[in-house]
Parts: structure tokens; sequence; C-alpha cells
């Protein structure tokens, strides 16, 4: 039961336009997305994400490979009889009719009595904390507001699966952090399987069961967001999620677990290694700024400071030239630890360097 | 003291800018009130004049008034007795206008709709192609192109040699000179005016809502009635007025393809103007159609935002 699953992409490609202009927008995809998970497809404008999603809604059909539904295959089925609803990027409420219309929509046209319309969109409006605003019109809402229709329109139709296209981008911050938390609760009251699109990182943690990271047209790295954090698999992954420094170093050694790494600029590092990496081989590293410490010594010294209200960030100049890049906490009266021009030495846990596959 | 000063100055300088804004504007629009004040309003005026005075023997008019010009659009006066006989002869000629007009803007709107669609679905840079197809007609006189669909209907015409030569026939259709014929030159004439109005508000529609309408299960022909028509009403209406008006108005196409026996309004009020020498008739005429029209449209208008405001509210 834990592992059925809601939808499943085999070998799908996507290929718009022909001959020289054609542009590979998915590359092969395969995932499986488990039922009442709330899944989340990350990456960058053009990786596919969004190219993904709508092959699911039934807006594209696929050049190659399989799309099913709950098992049923769906890959040439009009967006019209696929069994999922999308919350759009910019709402795409209808103008021309009131919000409890606009939440009505889907039920009138499967012909579902009116009682049980009134009844659903009641129900919607006060799911998405809008009641009593039925009778108003989309353009005389607030971008807060059109995004909660936009959420209960969808929702009123009780879809498999819920796909959402980056719906929070047109908010501002504020708005955004606060809906963050209700779809994540919403999609836990519902069951429904949320499929999420999003640009942003901190969305995707925030929210997510598991996430899937996307870079030209192809999945990068699937996992929970603390796998795909603290784990990534590659350098596009380890520098789309969070800050990161990449470090090239050589391995010179075993300690324990872990291989000793040594890196230009007189630092030595312990990381887990990955298939393939010898003695001798170089590798590279990547290191997340908050895991570094920093204490006086004469590895490094500071050689900028940036105040981010409770960290600041500190850039270490080694004796080679190259520098990386350190996050830490300020002292408890809000001022930051070192300053320009400190001498620092640097201390890197054992296994917090993550050896990267390229 | 000083920013005192300084803030009063700039209240000054932008009270100036506004009046120099207001009457730039005024300036601006001035060639456009001169023109419909001498062409368009004063023209009006002489003739709601002349539709109360009496008709000369050779044209022009005799300055006596009168309101026979009105009265003798439904009655005929009676030579020896004077009494008023309902002769519903020129009522007869409105009506066929109007039917007319009227089937002329429906197939246009069912001939320009899809070609206004399948126009706005173009890629953006094809678009301006397709529009100047569109509007091509217009390089050739109105006057040409009437006499051109003559020749192609008529009996010895293009489709009738062509029905006749692939053997579908062997006597000629007769469609020159029948109403069928005046109507097929007027959706000819006033297509692109249906076209063009439909086109703009098509492409201003965001096909995201289309897509919308799909994912909420709407089948093609309900995403059309339910989203796309009710998105493109003003176009449709914008539309449909610039084809029903100059319709009513038609003189070439019932002249040409009518062959004068087939009278339209605006045939018919030339015919005072011209053979008929009867200048003082053909202005109340005129005008009986002036007020047919607005109280239409008035009626219409009342109607569509009377409507919205209920469903706003």
């Amino acid at each position: 039961m834990v592992d059925a699953v809601a939808v499943e992409a085999r070998n799908v490609s996507k290929v718009f336009g022909t001959g020289a202009d054609a542009v590979r927008a998915l590359d092969g995809v395969s995932v499986t997305i488990r039922e009442n998970e709330f899944f989340t497809l990350l990456g960058p404008s053009g990786c596919g994400k969004t190219t993904l999603l709508r092959l699911i809604a039934g807006f594209e059909l696929p050049t190659a490979g399989e799309i099913l539904l709950e098992g049923e295959h769906v890959e040439h089925l009009p967006p019209y009889q696929r069994p999922v609803n999308t919350v759009f990027q910019n709402y795409a409420l209808f103008p021309h009719m009131t919000v409890a219309q606009n939440i009505a929509f889907g039920l009138e046209m499967r012909n579902v009595p009116q009682a049980d319309i009134d009844s659903t969109v009641n129900e919607m409006l006060g799911l998405v904390k809008m009641a009593g605003l039925g009778a108003r019109r989309p353009s005389q809402l607030s971008g807060g507001q059109q995004q909660r229709v936009a959420l209960a329109r969808a929702l009123a139709n009780h879809p498999k699966v819920l796909l959402l296209d980056e719906p929070l981008s047109a908010l501002d911050l504020k708005l955004r952090q606060g809906m963050r938390t209700e779809l994540k609760n919403l999609q836990k009251t519902t069951g429904i399987t949320f499929i999420f699109v999003t640009h942003d990182q901190e969305e995707a943690l925030t929210m997510s069961d598991r996430i899937a990271v996307m870079s030209q047209g192809r999945i990068q790295q699937l996992g929970a967001p603390l796998d795909i954090y603290e784990q990534p698999v590659n350098r596009f992954v380890a520098d789309f999620i969070g800050d990161t420094n990449f470090v090239t170093a050589t391995i010179d050694g075993r300690a324990g677990d872990y291989v000793r790494c040594r890196c230009a600029g007189g630092l030595d590092l312990l990381a887990s290694p990955i298939g393939g990496a010898g003695h001798g081989s170089k590798v590279t590293l990547a290191v997340r700024p908050e895991k570094i410490m920093l204490k006086p010594g004469d590895l490094g010294t500071v050689a900028q400071t940036v105040y981010v209200g409770t960290d600041t960030n500190y850039e270490v100049r080694l004796s080679d030239g190259s520098s990386i890049s350190v996050r830490l906490q300020n002292a408890a009266d809000g001022h930051a630890q070192f300053t320009v021009g400190d001498g620092v030495a640097v201390d890197v846990p054992a296994g917090a360097a993550r050896m990267l596959q390229d | 003291m000083a920013v005192a000063a300084e803030s009063s100055h700039i209240a000054l300088v932008q009270a100036a800018a506004e009046r120099r804004f207001l009457l730039s504007r005024r300036l601006l629009a001035s060639p456009a009130v001169f023109v419909v004040g001498v062409f368009g309003i004063l023209p009006l005026v002489i003739m709601l004049i002349y539709s109360f005075l009496v008709a000369a023997t050779y044209g022009g008019v005799e300055w006596i008034f009168t309101t026979e010009n009105y009265v003798s659009f439904l009655f005929q006066r009676d030579i020896f007795d004077d009494t008023l006989q309902f002769v519903p002869d020129y009522l007869q000629i409105y009506f066929r206008t109007f039917v007319l007009a009227g089937f002329t803007t429906v197939a246009s709107l069912i001939l320009g709709f899809p070609t206004a669609y399948f126009m706005a679905t173009r890629p953006p840079g094809q678009r301006n192609f397709w529009v100047f197809l569109i509007t091509l007609p217009f390089w050739t006189n109105l006057l040409i192109r009437t006499y051109a669909i003559q020749l192609i209907i008529r009996d010895e015409g293009l489709v009738n040699d062509l029905l006749k030569g692939i053997g579908l026939i062997d006597q000629p259709i007769h469609m020159i000179y029948t109403n069928f014929a005046i109507m097929l030159g007027l959706l000819y004439s006033f297509l692109p005016f249906m076209v063009l109005p439909l086109y703009t508000s098509l492409e201003k529609l965001d096909f995201r809502l289309v897509e919308a309408g799909f994912d909420l299960y709407a089948t093609r022909g309900r995403v059309l009635r339910r989203i796309v028509i009710p998105l493109a009403k003003p176009g449709i209406i914008a539309g449909c007025i610039l084809v029903f008006i100059p319709a009513l108005g038609a003189y070439v196409t019932p002249l040409i393809l009518g062959g004068g026996k087939q009278h339209m309004i605006g045939s018919l009020i030339a015919t005072q103007f011209g053979t008929s020498r009867n200048w003082p008739f053909g202005c109340a005429q005129a005008f009986i159609l002036m007020a047919i029209v607005m109280v239409a449209l008035l009626v219409y208008v009342r109607s569509t935002t009377g409507k919205s405001r209920v469903a706003h509210g």
C-alpha cells in the first residue's frame, strides 16, 4: 500500500521542432511517483521540468516513451480524459466567471448534479479560506487570493494527482512562505499526490517528500530533501542546491572509513570514497560553507565578510591564492567572529566534504 | 524657508505643466473635431432641414415646411379625397434590407470566426502576413470587385460554365439579380470587417485559459462555447456592428448584383436624389434608417451592459 504508484514515466522523451531547430526538452526520463507523495521537479529554467508536467497533464504528447496514471496508459489521451488537474503558473482563472463559477467549472463539465456542485464549491471555498468570496471576479482578488481560487478549482475535482506549475512564483516573499506551509498541509489533509514544479530550491527543500533535480532534460538526482542536500551526486546538483565550495584534490591515503584528500593551499579533507577513485587520483570535493569551522590560525586570511543577519559569510584566502567560503553563526551579541585580515585556520569535520562523480 | 519656497515653486511648475498638457490635448483633437463637425454633423443638419421641405421639380427644395415626406413612408394620400392609405412598399424594402444585412452578418460571423481563430493561433511572426492577406481586397475598388462577382455568377459565368463543363447541370443556375446574389456580394465586401476585430480579440486571448478548460474536463466544443466565445465577445460585437450597419446602407452591391430590381435602402435613397429628384423624401428615408439603427444599438448596448453590471455586483 505504501508503495502504490500514482504516476510512472517510462523512458519519456520530448523533442520540440524538427531538423536543425529541434530541441530535446526531455531525454529518456524514467520516474515513479508514489501515491500521497509531495513530489517536486526542481531545476533551472529550460531543464525540462515543466515539459514533464505538461506531458503528465496531457498538454503535450511525448515523442517517445510511456506515461502511466495508476497503472493505466494515458500518453495518448487528451487532457480532459485524464484524472489529473493543474494549478497554472499565472493561475489561468477564467476572467469572465465568478470565483464560484471558476471552481464549479470542472464539476459542471463532468455533469455533476447541481446540488453536489454547490456543496463542493462551498467546501472548497472553506478549504482555501475564501468563504464568502464566491461572487467576486478574479480581477477583484489579490494575487494570493487568486492562487487560492486556482487551488480550489483544481482540488474541487478530487483529482488523483495535482500538478502545480511554479504556483508560488508570482507571489511576494512573505506570501510565498505562508503558502508553502499551507500547500504542504493541504496535501496532507486531502491525501492527493502533488507534483510540484519549481526552480526555487528552498521551496523544494521545505515542502517535498522527494525531489527530482533536473537539468538538460534528464533527472540528475532523485531523493529526499536531506539526501539531495547532504549527498549531491554530481557537480550540477551540489551547485544548484545551496552554496558549495568545489575543491580539486588528490587522494593521498586511507583514514578509517575515509580517504585523505590533499587539496591546494595546504588543506586536508576526509571524505567517503566513491567507486573508481583510487590512491593518487584527482577528484572534486564539494563542501558546504556552513560545515566549515574557523579558528584563529595561519592557514589563510579573511579576505571579505558579508553580514546576512544570523550568520556572516567569510571569504578565506588560502596560501596558494585560491579561496573558500565559510558561513558561521554570529556571536550572541550579533557581531561577526572574525574581521577582514584575521589569520584563520580551517577545520572541516570528517565526511563533511563530499566526493563527486564528475 | 528655502524648502517651502522650493516646494511652492514645484507646485507652480506642475500646475503649468498640467495646463500645457490639457491645451496640447485639445489642440491634438481639433483636426478630428473639425472634420467630424464640418463633414459629418453639418450635412446631417442640412439633411434634417431638407427632410421637412417640399421637393422642387428639377431637384433641390422649396422652402415650405411639411411632414409629408415622413408620412409618405408608410401611407399614400388619395389624390381625390385626401385620405391616407397604408402602403407597405417602402416597409418591405426596409424589411428585405434588414433581413439581407442580418444574413450577411451571421454568414460572415460563421465564416470569419474560424478564419480569425486560425490567424490568431499562428506563430506571432506569421500573423501579420495573414492580416495582410485579409486586407488585400481593399487594394482594388469595390465597384470592380462587385462586377467581378457578377461575371462569376451570371448565367454564362464561371460557376455555371464550370458546372456545365463537368456535366453536373445542363441549364444554368440563375443566381444573378437575386437576393442570393446581393447577399453574396455583401458577404464578400464586408467579411474583412468581421475578421479583423475578431482576430484582434482572439489574438489577445490567453491560450492558457484554453488549456485550463481542457484540464478541467471540457471538450473542444465546450471550451469554444464556455471560454473562447465569451472572451471574444467584444470582437464579435464590434465585427457584427461593422458588418451589419454598412450592409444596411449598401448601394453598389444591390445596384449591380440586384440589377436595380431588388432595392435595398441604400439604392432606394440614391434613387430619390437621382432619377426621382425628390431630395426631401431621400433625406427623410435616410433619417428613418438612422433612427432605427440608433434605437437598435441603444437597446442592444443597454441590454448587454446591464447584464454584465448585475454579474459584477
